[in-house]
């Protein structure tokens, strides 16, 4: 499969505070990719680069074989969406909040309609539409996110822990609506969940203190880990 | 009545021109103190918290001396126009302005600006989409500070020298006619003055309420 | 409710609104900015006792049905009137204090200066006289005040008739500047104020006849006048234009225009006859025809006196060129 984004050597620092040192990994068309790793390994940093929202401060940042600059960031920036593992929404109704990306892309209203109706459905949550987007529950708000992502068709997903704050039902459904993405995009889902990272991706990238361990198919890396730190880390001992 | 009428016109003129002059410069401000971090912010933001009581008098006789036909922008002609007002006026109530929607930007929510990035808005979009949310202290700020512009009496005085039919806004004519003895005059003005101040914080609670 | 606006309007369009509501606005700034900048217009600064009494906007208006051209005036007091003509700021004056009016002339700020109208000052105070100053002197009156200190409220702000008022106490033999104390108050504000404070603290002032009547006609103060006869009560109103040579902008033609009208006798008749209806009596009375025929000869020496300067109303190297307004 051709490889969409590749990241090379990123490193990344706050404060002075090295997070992520020296990281590789490529994503590619059509696959699912999960990055896990525990708490504090560097996840959100690292799909806050992915996502082209923070510049790195060492290695590169390749898409669809172009160097990412700051000359051309924002119109890669325009094929990636990124969701917050926390429901950011605007402060409108949940048809404004999910057409917000397609105004600005400067669809027809008549055009806009049809496609935020359409990802409505597609979540479940047709009927909100006109609700305050700030009124709904933490899986409804959820949902609408992520239909947010979805309504502009990106090339990239990235989700970060779409789950996290999630009741089984909703979890189930969120994850429904990431396999039937696979065919359009390539989705990169951060995860801390050990059975979300077996059942979801079709490849796993292990994250420790900032450093790639361990990349590989699913099966691969939960049958045969490389190395040492991962076999901890998926038996859950890493903890 | 109809100088009573015109009165409030050019009132609601002046001061309404000088509000919209004012977002001119004071967004665009209250937007990079309230997303930006930068040396000096913090005390340009104390100095806009401080300017927010400057006497109009003070700020009247500086411009006046600035404006004045022997003063370094003589060459205008601008003394005693509606647009020396307005300018004035415009210069008074950018503190206010500046202050509370910083305040209002500030308490949005950070990741908005991340999020309308990662949504395809370029960064003055993304900007606008934090303006957006901030915008019940941006309606406070607004209402406000034209509620200063057009109570204020000092630079008016001033600036404008209440000139009948010209410059002579609500505040100069009630403070002149209170001097002249010309009470029934005043009063109307009074009570149109605090019925307009009334009613628009009274719609900006409508507005406000979700 | 605000929400819904924004949903069904959008935030752009609503700064669209705002933008096309800031270019009207400057649009309809800018024109009548220009209409103003070249239509004829004379900007007059004077003292608020001749302002408030009314009889500026007969004159504007009379003066405009004639010329075309429009009379602004900035009522600021006369000491405040004369130093905003030297900035420049104002094209002609109408003041009444002749010892600021003198060093006006001296510093070459202005010239063609006309004596157009006199009255009297009142000294006012409660009804019931308690200090008994009704029918003396105004010098003597002044002296019985201080001496048992009865409350007297002066203006304080440097207006013509705060200065007449200095010169009375400094002719009755006090110095103002150290007067101030707890019976000598200072309002710092204009006449009608002044009034108002003298007539709660049961005080007395000295008054111009023009806003006392409005107010004592109107019943917002109940102050009688005691005394307002004697030479040094007299009140002289003048007119000048500003010197152009220091302000090369300034309307110097209209300015000798607009004094020709005042000293016309059509503009003398405006003087003469306002006020007649409105309070029984004229509150200005003309001055040009008195000092030219001399028809009251203790009064033009009076004036003389008061508001001459090298005997005459403006020495010939102040006139600015203007001889024909002296023959």
């Amino acid at each position: 499969m051709a490889v969409l984004q590749r990241l090379k050597h990123v490193t990344q620092e706050y404060d002075g505070k090295i997070v992520l040192r020296g990281v590789s990994l490529s994503v590619r068309r059509g696959e699912v990719l999960s990055i896990i790793g525990p708490n504090g390994a560097g996840k959100t940093t690292l799909l806050r680069i992915m996502g082209l929202l923070d510049k790195p401060v060492g290695g590169e940042v390749i898409y669809r074989g172009v160097k990412v600059r700051k000359s051309n960031a924002p119109h890669i920036r325009s094929k990636i969406t990124m969701v917050f593992q926390r429901a950011v929404l605007f402060n409108t109704t949940v048809f404004d909040n999910i057409a917000y990306g397609l105004k600005l892309r400067g669809y027809s209203s008549d055009e806009i309609e049809r496609r935020v109706g359409r990802v409505l459905e597609r979540v479940g949550m047709e009927k909100f539409s006109k609700r305050r987007a700030k009124t709904l529950s933490g899986g409804e708000q959820q949902r609408v996110v992520i239909a947010r992502a979805l309504v502009l068709e990106p090339e990239l997903l990235l989700l970060d822990e779409p789950t996290a704050n999630l009741d089984p039902t909703n979890v189930t459904i969120v994850e429904e609506i990431i396999r039937s993405l696979k065919n359009n995009a390539a989705v990169v889902v951060t995860t801390h969940n050990l059975f979300q990272a077996r059942r979801l991706p079709d490849r796993v990238v292990c994250l420790l203190d900032g450093a790639v361990i361990d990349v590989g198919k699913t099966d691969d890396i939960f049958r045969h880990p490389k190395d040492e730190r991962t076999r901890k880390f998926i038996s859950g001992k890493l903890f | 009545m109809s100088e009573l009428l015109e009165i409030v016109i050019i009132s609601l003129w002046i001061s309404g021109t000088a509000l919209l002059l004012s977002l001119l410069w004071s967004i665009p401000i209250a937007l990079t103190l309230g997303l930006r971090r930068f040396r000096g912010r913090g005390t340009l933001i104390s100095f806009f918290n401080a300017m927010l009581g400057i006497p109009t008098v003070a700020l009247g006789l500086i411009l006046y001396l600035i404006l004045s036909r022997g003063g370094p922008l003589g060459i205008l002609g601008l003394l005693y126009t509606p647009t020396a007002i307005i300018i004035g006026q415009a210069i008074l109530i950018t503190p206010i302005i500046v202050s509370l929607l910083t305040s209002a930007i500030e308490a949005v929510d950070p990741e908005i600006m991340n999020l309308a990035r990662t949504l395809g808005a370029s960064e003055r979009q993304a900007s606008l989409a934090v303006l957006g949310e901030a915008r019940k202290g941006g309606i406070l700020a607004g209402v406000a500070a034209f509620n200063r512009a057009v109570s204020e009496l000092g630079i008016a005085l001033m600036l404008g020298g209440g000139i009948a039919g010209w410059t002579r806004v609500m505040s100069t004519e009630i403070q002149r006619a209170t001097g002249a003895g010309e009470f029934l005059l005043s009063i109307q003005l009074a009570a149109v003055l605090l019925t307009i101040v009334f009613a628009l914080t009274f719609l900006m609670n409508l507005l406000r309420r979700d | 409710m605000l929400i819904t606006v924004l949903g069904e309007w959008g935030l752009n369009k609503v700064v669209g609104i705002m933008l096309i509501a800031a270019i009207c606005s400057f649009a309809s700034l800018a024109y009548i900015e220009t209409l103003r900048r070249t239509e004829d217009k004379l900007m007059v600064a004077t003292t608020t006792s001749l302002y408030d009494t009314g009889l500026l906007d007969v004159i504007a208006d009379r003066y405009r049905a004639k010329y075309g051209t429009n009379l602004y005036f900035i009522p600021l007091g006369s000491g405040q009137s004369l130093e905003h003509a030297k900035r420049g700021d104002a094209d002609a004056v109408l003041v009444h204090s002749p010892s600021l009016e003198n060093q006006f002339l001296q510093e070459n700020a202005g010239g063609a200066r006309k004596i157009i109208a006199y009255n009297f000052f009142a000294i006012v105070g409660p009804g019931d006289d308690p200090t008994n100053i009704e029918n003396l002197s105004p010098l003597a009156a002044l002296q019985r005040i201080a001496q048992v200190k009865a409350t007297w409220v002066s203006r304080g702000d440097n207006s013509g008739t705060h200065m007449k008022e200095k010169n009375l106490w400094q002719e009755a033999g006090f110095d103002p500047t150290e007067l101030r104390n707890d019976w000598y108050l200072e309002s710092s504000s204009g006449m009608g104020r002044t009034l108002s404070i003298a007539n709660e603290q049961r005080a007395y002032t000295l008054a111009d006849m023009g806003t006392y009547l409005k107010f004592h006609r109107n019943n917002l103060i109940d102050l009688e006048v005691l005394v307002s006869q004697g030479k040094e009560l007299l009140n002289v109103y003048s007119v000048m234009a500003v010197n152009p040579s220091a302000h090369p902008y300034l309307n110097f033609n209209d300015a000798v225009r607009f004094i020709e009208f005042l000293v016309s006798s059509e503009g003398q008749n405006i003087i003469d006859e306002f006020g007649r209806s409105e309070f029984g009596r004229p509150l200005f009375y003309p001055a040009v025809e008195l000092l030219r025929e001399n028809t009251d000869p203790q009064l033009v020496s009076w004036i003389r006196d008061y508001a001459f300067f090298e005997n005459s109303e403006c020495p010939p190297r102040y006139r600015l060129g203007q001889e024909e307004l002296y023959e």
